[in-house]
């Protein structure tokens, strides 16, 4: 019987088979993996392999490349190579950090207020609307006069930025599915709620869901890294791409590589995400 | 795709009494909504500035500051009052155009109202995204309808892929490209946009150029997304399918039937512009020094200047949520069938 009723579930694409098929289609998508692949493994394993520890002093201030620091030295005459290859994790680590705080708690109340169509929803949509009132920028810029500067409260202010727009996509999803047939067989043959959530909902509105956090994760990085060049998020002297285009505004005369490969590869991070992005949407389309 | 995710408008009918002026009605309660968003974010503001670690009085006196001191600044800036009773001087300050004193002021020893130290920086900021929106406008309506109209050709290829890279970029990212270029390799254009306190940065043009760039990078290419997907609808709507079994000639169809029809949705495209620029404006005057309001919010939050913050920020967020309202209510005036909640 509970066989019979399964097949009217619809059928699930894996996520990962999913973007494998669709993701090298188009030019512009292929791009945005090669650039999202080259950045991670900068970004992740930068930090294994520096010349140099990237805390120390080598030389004079903006001393420009030469054969043992092809990137020159920054404001502090450390040397820039060391420092763009650990300086790439804390702009990954971080931003992913609230992303995911922000959906883990997201995503659970909104499958649980889509599931069981709660008073939520009004609640919801008045804090969205108090949140959207405000540039986002403005909001941590105001978190931090209160909390004092620090990532600590960065991440966490970017994570509750988050949090009401994901609870209402999420919400939607939900509600959406809950109502097709496959959900009433289930809760018909006897499944119990959590099981009914995880095994029956969850998946199919996976898809939606991962493309959304992907544009998060962007956001994340974008936002971050705006409120570190603002010298308000990760203080000195962190090696971070955002914060070392901040310090190191006085030498883009004398060595503007201290400057310019962070922000490039800052740059190739969040075009990576945004190419893939479009990629994936107009795969479905 | 997005767009199934979206729960259809709620079908606010509208009394059955009817109303003569279905507009107005709308109008009063967005603006009413308004108002009550602006109250409960002017309580979270004030809570934040004021209750939470970081007294403005001894932040601003350092740490080597007496405890009589710090007591008596605290008196001076009335922060040894109830919390309610200068959440109410503050409020009503607001309402009556009065934004208060800055922390900094009281510090030195006498008084600086918050609206003399911004109100020049606020032209400033105002001439910047003035200059910025013109080209914004100009360029993303034309390419917008251009690529709309060769949709999947190579000019809409090359446009789309084109205005996409700046806008994928963190504003400073962008900047800092364009600092590179134009001051480090050709020194054509300062890297700090200094504008003499009272002077209109009109004054020394060269100081626009590299922010109004920036700024205009970031914004061109979503804004023409936009009006390209708001004109290929119009021209896949059915007046203009009639008009073209009718034999109108081509030109005509696009520019009676489809264009106007597509203005509607690029308003709100503005609107966005504005919003963003409010943050957007923040990163730019900081990383090219430019004396805008923006600058000075950042400059105040580095200060600790809780008084100023929270006036600065007030403001920003009425100006927020007041070109949310007429954006939404502009649209309703050109497009009557929103006015009944969507029922098209």
């Amino acid at each position: 019987m509970s066989a019979l009723l399964k097949t009217y579930s619809p059928r699930r694409v894996p996520f990962g088979a999913a973007l494998r098929r669709r993701t090298p289609k188009t030019l512009s998508g292929r791009i945005g993996l090669a650039l999202l692949v080259l950045t991670l493994t900068v970004a992740l394993l930068g930090p294994l392999c520096t010349p140099y520890s990237p805390d120390r002093t080598v030389g004079i201030p903006f001393a420009g490349p030469t054969a043992g620091h092809p990137l020159g030295l920054d404001f502090l005459g450390r040397d820039v190579l060391s420092r763009v290859l650990s300086g790439g994790l804390s702009v990954v680590l971080y931003a992913g950090v609230a992303t995911l705080a922000a959906y883990a708690v997201g995503l659970t109340v909104g499958l649980l207020a889509g599931y069981s169509r709660s008073w939520l929803e009004p609640l919801l949509m008045r804090l969205t609307d108090v949140l959207l009132a405000f540039p986002a920028l403005v909001f941590l810029l105001l978190l931090a006069t209160a909390f004092g500067r620090g990532i600590t409260g960065v991440v966490i202010a970017t994570a509750l930025i988050q949090l009401p727009p994901i609870v209402r996509i999420v919400r939607s999803a939900a509600l959406e599915q809950s109502l097709r047939g496959y959900v009433e067989a289930a809760v018909a043959r006897g499944e119990g709620t959590l099981s009914v959530l995880r095994r029956e909902i969850l998946p199919n509105i996976a898809r939606p869901v991962a493309a959304d956090a992907g544009l998060r994760f962007s956001w994340s990085v974008l936002l971050i890294a705006g409120v570190n060049f603002l010298g308000l998020g990760l203080q000195p002297p962190a090696a971070d791409w955002g914060l070392m285009v901040s310090e190191n505004r006085g030498g883009i005369a004398l060595n503007p590589s201290s400057m310019l490969v962070a922000a490039a590869l800052l740059g190739a991070l969040t075009l990576a995400i945004n190419l893939l992005g479009d990629a994936l949407a107009g795969g479905t389309e | 795709m997005t767009a199934t995710l979206v729960p259809t408008a709620a079908p606010t009918s509208p009394s059955s009494f009817g109303s003569r002026h279905p507009l107005a009605r709308v109008a009063l309660r967005r603006i009413a909504g308004g108002i009550l968003t602006l109250f409960v974010l002017s309580v979270l503001v004030f809570l934040a500035t004021s209750v939470l670690p970081g007294d403005a009085a001894s932040a601003i006196l350092g740490k080597q500051a007496t405890p009589d001191a710090v007591a008596e600044l605290r008196h001076a800036m009335g922060l040894d009052r109830p919390l309610v009773v200068q959440y109410g001087k503050w409020l009503a300050g607001l309402l009556h155009g009065d934004l208060g004193n800055t922390a900094a002021g009281y510090a030195a020893g006498g008084r600086s109202g918050v609206w003399d130290q911004i109100s020049g920086k606020l032209g400033n900021s105002l001439v910047l995204a003035a200059t910025v929106f013109v080209p914004v406008l100009l360029l993303s309506l034309v390419l917008g309808v251009l690529t709309a109209l060769r949709a999947g050709r190579w000019l809409d290829h090359l446009v789309t892929t084109v205005t996409l890279v700046p806008a994928a970029l963190p504003e400073f990212v962008l900047g800092t490209v364009l600092l590179a270029v134009f001051f480090t390799w050709l020194d054509i254009l300062p890297p700090v946009s200094f504008v003499a306190p009272g002077a209109s940065p009109f004054a020394t043009p060269e100081t626009l150029v590299l922010p109004v760039l920036t700024l205009v990078g970031v914004t061109v290419g979503p804004a023409t997304r936009m009006i390209r997907a708001g004109m290929q609808e119009a021209l896949l709507s059915d007046p203009v399918a009639v008009a073209r079994l009718n034999g109108i000639s081509e030109a005509r169809v696009v520019r009676r039937y489809a264009l106007r029809n597509a203005l509607a949705p690029s308003i709100q495209v503005f609107a966005l512009i504005a919003q963003y620029l409010v943050g957007g404006l923040l990163i730019v005057e900081d990383l090219f020094g430019y004396p805008g309001i923006g600058k000075e919010l950042v400059d105040a939050v580095t200060v600790h200047d809780n008084l100023e913050v929270q006036s600065v920020t007030m403001l920003l967020a009425t100006f927020y949520v007041a070109v949310t309202i007429a954006a939404d209510l502009l649209v309703m005036a050109v497009v009557p069938k929103l006015r009944t909640g969507g029922t098209s």
